[in-house]
């Protein structure tokens, strides 16, 4: 007798009434439940969702404890003071900004889900245990919160609550939710100071007459639109010392992460393998129109056209988004067929945004949802080469 | 058309529990139960009255939409009660047996000069007809369409089931005169799956296309390998019988007995002296399991048939019509402390997300009928396709079922298959979905539609 058993009693009191979803959801966080299989098969495999979706958690935390260093070091460095990466100071700023991130969007993501499930009175589901986890990754870290909460009230709401909740969405909430910051705040969000912490703020001061140093909030795509050099070591961009959304800038820890959802089966090889191939085609083929000499210095597509093909790989969100988002198995092609040109497809756009978009020099995201919309075009063509076969067979029977 | 088949997608379950290869003969059952359900879509017209006396494979009812299909007592004895559910549906047919039984006897069967009519005549006037099913929609065979073959697996790759190269031993007599018999029904051929290096009795017989199948389940299923030698088309039809019911068309054919007798393997991790037993259709579970080790007032899962397709039954429930093992599991109606998220070590798993059953792929597993987490929406896609073997899109096929479109069910394959033939999907669906039930509705509304 103890807790499971008073927790058992409170389940059984609850059935029924409007509370118990919202009541099973902390109860079944916490105790496996009772559930026995009736019709059917009679035992299961260990793996449920929550499994699952803690598995690609613990695939972003890396990410996530590198983004708070990160943080503070491309603070302290764009502001004149550098401070070694792995220290206190640098950790401090990361956490002192991030960990609000992520609160807020845990918290009116849950609420809302919750909401919904005591409402619709269906079971709260997990999918937004990933999605609250991804959304403080991929934006700036200067982000207001009141912003955040609004768009993580939107993409939710919008961009699945609508569609009938997890499983049912066409497009990635998470990739909804950054979306709807970058175009209902472009001003805020698509400049170049929002990605260092502090930036902005000292903008506004030197706006308002300060006598000030300006710092550079800059990404390296930002940059390279521009017409600017890269800037950084290739070193650097793999391992991650640059500035960029909160989880995105390391493709070595991102890589790693990458790998441990192949090897438990949660994240589709397929569809990883395939983005990078496209995106390195893609890049390819901007090098050779550099080569060719199509187009010269002074275009503004140089810049980031004549970059090496592969470093587009480390630079921006393109690492990220291809392991952690473009895989979410809801809203990707569902077919292995269909995930192997919907991973190309991802990665062969996500350059070719990058490339041409000089307002936005950031194209995973739209890639991404581009793709998600025509996913289920992608399948069905896959799934009609399957009934071909069989009316085929059908025909030559008859004939 | 391959007389080798190799499957390459599936899952062999490994559980404890399976059955040491000795028989013994059960304690013969005191009563006897005929359930109608266990004949999907038959509405049963009852023949006999309570406390009417029957003999051994005398008709108890028939087919409504078919008076010429009958159903028959698999012993001899009285009718004891005729339980009825709501609507006074029929639920079951409970016979207090004879000690002495007594069989009605058919006569033995031409089957030389016996042409396709004849013995169809014969089979259904002795109730051996409901031992054929059909596809599609896996039911009992239309006795009015030809099919265009007849499939028959001889190698059982379920978790735990019965051996039938072991049960079929020596009767080798009566599968030959079944197959000759089923083969005057068919222009096509009988086609009969044994198991790679096996020394099946089935391989030897005349008149069948003989196939060897190899790799992990379901390559032992029908369905599998109908799809693989001679897939269903639309408007085909094939029939398909199990193996160890060949011996109850075999011996009516040659000595005019219906004899329900059949051997069963008693197994799972909850008995404690795994092995077979020779029993009756309709036999009370309990006459073997209790003898055998399971725990009176242990809390069990007693299932009629394996642990992946077969129903679940009660202490005093029977052995229904088609299977031929009976499992005891324990039940898992526990809570587990933060079961969801802790490594496991104890239960099987397809993924490696800190369940580490791909380090042990040799282990045999206790598992428990716990469902490991609560039911959701269709979330992760391609795991199935790894347990699946049939040129099918499982997912898409499923989802087209739930929402009754019969076109797409159509086009997808739905008259290839049999709801046994997605109990590996269901096995290792994250989201908990009832696949079996969701196809068996979705076979239901297409003859309820198409016919």
């Amino acid at each position: 007798m103890g807790l499971k058993s008073t927790l058992h009693n409170l389940k059984e009191k609850y059935k029924g009434t409007k509370m118990a979803p919202a009541f099973n959801a902390i109860h079944t966080f916490l105790y496996l439940p009772n559930e026995t299989t009736h019709n059917g098969t009679h035992i299961k495999v260990a793996d449920d969702l929550k499994r699952t979706m803690n598995t690609v958690i613990m695939a972003m935390v890396p990410c996530l404890i590198f983004g708070m260093f990160n943080a503070g070091y491309q603070h302290y460095a764009a502001f004149g003071t550098p401070v070694e990466f792995l220290s206190w100071d640098a950790f401090y700023i990361g956490l002192i900004k991030i960990l609000p991130l992520v609160i807020v969007s845990y918290g009116v993501g849950l609420a809302i889900e919750f909401l919904f499930a005591v409402i619709k009175k269906h079971e709260v589901e997990e999918g937004y245990l990933v999605t609250g986890m991804l959304v403080p990754l991929i934006v700036p870290v200067d982000t207001p919160l009141w912003m955040l909460a609004v768009a993580v009230a939107f993409g939710v709401v919008i961009g699945k609550e609508v569609f009938g909740g997890t499983g049912m969405n066409i497009l990635n909430p998470a990739l909804t939710i950054r979306a709807f910051l970058f175009f209902a705040y472009p001003t805020w969000m698509s400049g170049d100071k929002v990605w260092v912490h502090g930036a902005v703020e000292r903008a506004n001061e030197i706006a308002a007459g300060a006598e000030l140093d300006a710092i550079s909030g800059e990404t390296i795509l930002g940059g390279l639109a521009q017409g600017k050099d890269l800037g950084y070591s290739v070193a650097d961009m793999f391992y991650g010392f640059i500035p960029g959304s909160v989880g995105e800038t390391s493709t070595l820890l991102i890589l790693l992460g990458g790998l441990f959802l192949i090897f438990t089966k949660i994240g589709s090889w397929r569809i990883m393998l395939s983005s990078l191939m496209g995106a390195l085609v893609m890049g390819l083929i901007f090098n050779g129109v550099v080569d060719a000499g199509w187009i010269t210095e002074s275009s503004k597509f140089y810049g980031l056209m004549s970059t090496i093909w592969w470093h587009h790989l480390l630079i921006g969100g393109f690492a990220f988004g291809t392991v952690f988002m473009a895989t979410d198995p809801v809203t990707a092609s569902q077919t292995n067929k269909g995930k192997w040109i919907y991973g190309f497809l991802i990665g062969f756009i996500s350059i070719l945004i990058r490339v041409f978009n000089p307002a936005y020099p950031e194209g995973v995201m739209l890639a991404i949802l581009l793709m998600n919309v025509f996913a289920p075009t992608i399948d069905h063509y896959v799934v009609q080469g399957n009934v071909k076969r069989r009316m085929k067979r059908l025909k030559v029977k008859t004939a | 058309m391959s007389n080798d088949i190799k499957i390459k997608k599936g899952l062999d379950i490994k559980l404890k529990g399976a059955a040491e290869k000795a028989t013994e003969n059960a304690i013969i059952s005191n009563f006897c139960t005929v359930r109608p359900e266990d004949f999907h879509s038959i509405i049963p017209k009852l023949i006999v009255k309570e406390s009417a006396k029957v003999k051994a494979g005398e008709a108890i009812f028939y087919n409504k939409s078919n008076d010429a299909m009958l159903f028959a007592s698999p012993v001899s004895g009285e009718v004891l009660e005729i339980v009825r559910g709501p609507k006074r549906r029929v639920d079951a047919i409970k016979i207090q047996a004879d000690k002495e039984q007594s069989f009605k006897d058919f006569g033995t069967f031409n089957l030389e000069s016996a042409d396709s009519n004849a013995v169809k005549a014969h089979l259904l006037a002795s109730g051996c007809w409901p031992f054929i099913k059909q596809r599609p929609y896996d039911v009992i065979a239309n006795p009015d369409k030809a099919p265009k073959a007849i499939f028959i697996s001889g190698y059982a790759s379920a978790p735990l089931v019965a051996d039938l190269d072991y049960v079929l031993q020596g009767k080798e007599a009566q599968l030959q005169a079944a197959v000759t018999a089923l083969g005057k029904m068919t222009d096509g051929s009988v086609h009969v799956c044994v198991g790679k290096n096996s020394n099946s009795p089935l391989a030897g017989l005349n008149g069948i296309t003989l196939h060897t199948v190899s790799g992990p389940h379901p390559s032992g299923n029908v369905g599998t390998q109908i799809n693989k030698i001679d897939p269903v088309n639309k408007g085909e039809v094939v029939w398909t019988v199990n193996a160890q019911d060949l011996v109850i068309i075999g011996e009516l054919l040659l000595t005019g007995k219906f004899n329900a007798e059949r051997i069963v393997a008693l197994v799972g991790s909850s008995v404690k002296k795994p092995r077979y037993f020779k029993t009756k259709i309709g036999s009370e579970v309990a006459t073997m399991v209790y003898d055998n080790g399971v725990d009176k007032e242990g809390n069990d899962r007693i299932i009629s048939g394996n642990v992946l397709s077969g129903k679940q039954v009660k202490p005093d429930g029977a052995l229904d019509y088609y299977s031929n093992t009976i499992t005891v599991i324990p039940e898992g109606d526990d809570y587990e402390l933060f079961g969801w998220n802790k490594p496991v070590f104890n239960k099987i798993s397809t993924s490696r997300a800190m369940t580490f059953s791909w380090l042990t792929p040799n282990k045999k597993y206790e598992l428990d009928t716990n469902t490991n987490g609560e039911h959701r929406a269709f979330v992760m896609t391609g795991n199935y396709e790894e347990v699946f073997p049939l040129d099918i899109y499982p997912l898409q096929i499923l989802k087209a079922c739930m929402y009754s479109d019969l076109d797409e069910m159509e086009a997808l394959g739905m008259y290839e298959v049999a709801p046994e033939d997605f109990a590996l999907t269901e096995f290792v669906c994250v989201s908990k979905q009832p696949h079996q039930e969701i196809i068996r509705k979705g076979l239901d509304v297409m003859i309820k539609e198409i016919g």
